[in-house]
């Protein structure tokens, strides 16, 4: 079976960012950016289930600016066989997002469709669940385990007070938690390889997708910042001053 | 202006996060309805009858509804929301799962996890984990909305008296089942409803050690969390994960321990009113948003702790 598997491209997570001046948005300028964490978890899913003989194509997609290419190159060093970038310089929100790459799985058919939890940009956590609605597609949202047999799959998902396990009919949408996998590192013959690998390039135009924004960001700002604190000296000092100070405990 | 809460509740009861949803939707204005969709959930429903400023309740009554799948529960919201200004539910991993649907179904844009309300289409809300608050407009007929559990004071979940209606929509897709919960058994309060919390991180060495936390807990009436690296290393469940991608808590105490303070750790407890850090590093990032740093080892400071306070 088919499996596809989305890349984000986003500020790598140990960037601390800086908010413009202007306020217009956070500066991006010679900032490392990265595949989304959630995303590269999805890769090494997708990976695995081609080595466990249950996936035999692995096909990674990335919808932005050309500049996409190097996560999709990423993922073809991961193992990935051939990526797809959807083409765009306009601001693309999970909405649009998530209609383009509905259109990417009416082309290409797949039976696993695996998107990150969480963009650790914006942190929406929308699109997968938006392209399975528009799909008509069940979805397994939050996934620490997945198990592929026959038609359908079995995923253990992490949720507020625990786990809960379900069953969903192929194809369907699965969204990666943290604790799914540990993601493996390309080897060097590896990104080698990877550049030989086909990527596809299309436009949301060529799918027929309307990808205009429905929200406006009016401005961003920094958040309230923390006043500094002191160091204490002893657990002593720390629990009076929780309680007679903070009172924060009697 | 009408805005649809759909409401977190475990069918007998109403979870303290719709009580939140709904302050939000306050904040916005306009003519509050609740939706209790559940299987056996009548009692959840009078419940949400009593939530200050609710005026109608419908109640949702049905097997498809039991273990709110996704794709069931997407569909009758989105049906019955298309009546509504607003559809808003809580940022609680039940709202992450559906609402993106009902916001597809109605090919309307999400506003997720708001912490704050602008006006009526204009909300704020925290991206790149914190670091910045984007204010945005949404210029769809419906905005569909989740909101963060510790950015609004839940209203009183008494002293309404709201009209309870059945609704006997019943979307029942076929396409997941529900197979088993494994819920962990708490005796202490949950993350997101407790007043004080302890954390343990990496620091804690292993799972046992948790142990310490606990006993501390205890005498504060406090919950327990951790860190990423203490829930991968299976020091405490995934439930316990503080952080960007777990639970956003702001608790009146907050005292972390042996937890380095990674940016991702952060977004989940900066809003926290007191700060405690144990750690033993006294360069570790944590000390940066803490009132109060005790550069210290953990396996001393823990125990004296416990111990002076009774
Ligand atoms: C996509 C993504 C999402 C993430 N989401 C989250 C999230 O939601 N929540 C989260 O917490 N993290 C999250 N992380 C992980 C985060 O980046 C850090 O890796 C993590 O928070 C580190 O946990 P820690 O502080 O326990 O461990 P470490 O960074 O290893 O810190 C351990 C600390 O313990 C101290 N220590 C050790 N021994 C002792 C002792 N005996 N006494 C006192 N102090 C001691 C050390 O000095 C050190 O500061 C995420 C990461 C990514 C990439
Ligand atoms: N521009 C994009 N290109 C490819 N995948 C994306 C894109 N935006 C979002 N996704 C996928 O959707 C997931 C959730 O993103 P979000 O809804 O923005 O939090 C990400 O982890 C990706 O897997």
């Amino acid at each position: 079976m088919k499996v596809l598997v989305t890349a984000k491209r986003v500020v790598d997570y140990n960037v601390s960012i800086r908010v413009l001046a202007d306020n217009s948005g956070v500066d991006l300028n010679n900032v490392k950016m990265s595949v989304n964490p959630f995303d590269e978890i999805g890769i090494e899913e997708a990976v695995r289930l081609k080595e466990a003989g249950i996936a035999t194509e692995v096909v990674v997609a990335s919808v932005g600016t050309s500049a996409c290419q190097e996560q999709i190159r990423t993922a073809l060093a991961l193992g990935a066989d051939r990526g797809i970038l959807v083409e765009t310089d306009e601001d693309m929100q999970p909405l649009a997002i998530a209609k383009v790459l509905k259109a990417v799985i009416d082309k290409e058919a797949p039976q696993i469709i695996i998107t990150g939890k969480q963009a650790i940009d914006g942190d929406n956590g929308q699109t997968g669940q938006m392209l399975a609605a528009l799909a008509g597609l069940p979805q397994a949202t939050f996934a620490s385990k997945v198990e592929v047999e026959g038609d359908s799959a079995t995923v253990t998902r992490e949720i507020d007070g625990g786990l809960e396990t379900i069953t969903v009919k192929l194809p369907a949408i699965i969204t990666t938690d943290l604790r799914l996998n540990e993601p493996r590192y390309a080897s060097l013959p590896n990104i080698m390889k990877a550049k030989k690998k086909p990527i596809d390039v299309m436009t949301p135009a060529d799918l027929g997708v309307d990808v205009a924004p429905r929200v406006k960001t009016l401005k961003v700002t920094p958040p309230a910042a923390r006043q500094a604190g002191i160091k204490v000296e002893s657990v002593e000092e720390l629990v009076d001053k929780l309680k007679n100070e903070a009172k924060v405990i009697s | 202006m009408s805005i649809l809460v759909v409401a977190d509740h475990d069918n007998n009861s109403i979870k303290a996060s719709t009580l939140v949803a709904v302050a939000a939707a306050q904040a916005m204005g306009g003519d509050i309805e609740v939706l209790v969709a559940g299987a056996g959930c009548g009692a959840a429903g009078q419940a949400a009858a009593g939530i200050a400023g609710v005026s109608k309740v419908l109640v949702a009554d049905n097997a498809a509804y039991e273990h709110r799948l996704a794709e069931n529960l997407g569909a009758l919201v989105a049906e019955l929301g298309a009546n509504y200004s607003h559809i808003v539910s809580s940022t609680s991993t039940s709202g992450k799962n559906f609402m993106p649907r009902v916001a597809a179904l109605l090919d309307v844009a999400q506003i997720s996890d708001i912490s704050g309300v602008v006006s009526e289409d204009t909300f704020e809300r925290p991206i790149y984990a914190g670091n910045a608050i984007a204010t945005v407009q949404s210029t769809d007929a419906i905005k569909v909305i989740t909101v963060r559990g510790t950015a609004f004071d839940p209203v009183a979940a008494e002293g309404g008296s709201a009209a309870v209606e059945a609704v006997d929509v019943v979307k029942d897709s076929g396409l997941s089942t529900w197979v088993k919960d494994e819920i962990v058994k708490l005796d202490r309060p949950e993350l997101t409803a407790a007043s004080v919390i302890i954390s343990g991180g990496r620091g804690m060495q292993n799972g046992e050690n948790f142990a310490m936390l606990e006993s501390v807990a205890d005498k504060l009436g406090a919950a327990v969390g951790a860190s990423r690296a203490a829930v991968d290393a299976g020091y405490a469940p995934n439930d316990m994960q503080v952080g960007q991608t777990g639970k956003i808590v702001a608790p009146d105490l907050y005292i972390a321990v042996g937890i380095s303070g990674a940016i991702q750790h952060l977004a989940g407890m900066k809003d926290s009113k007191v700060i405690v850090a144990i750690n033993k590093d006294e360069d570790a990032p944590i000390f940066q948003v803490a009132d109060y740093g005790l550069v210290a080892d953990l396996f001393k400071a823990v125990p004296e702790l416990d111990a002076l306070l009774g």
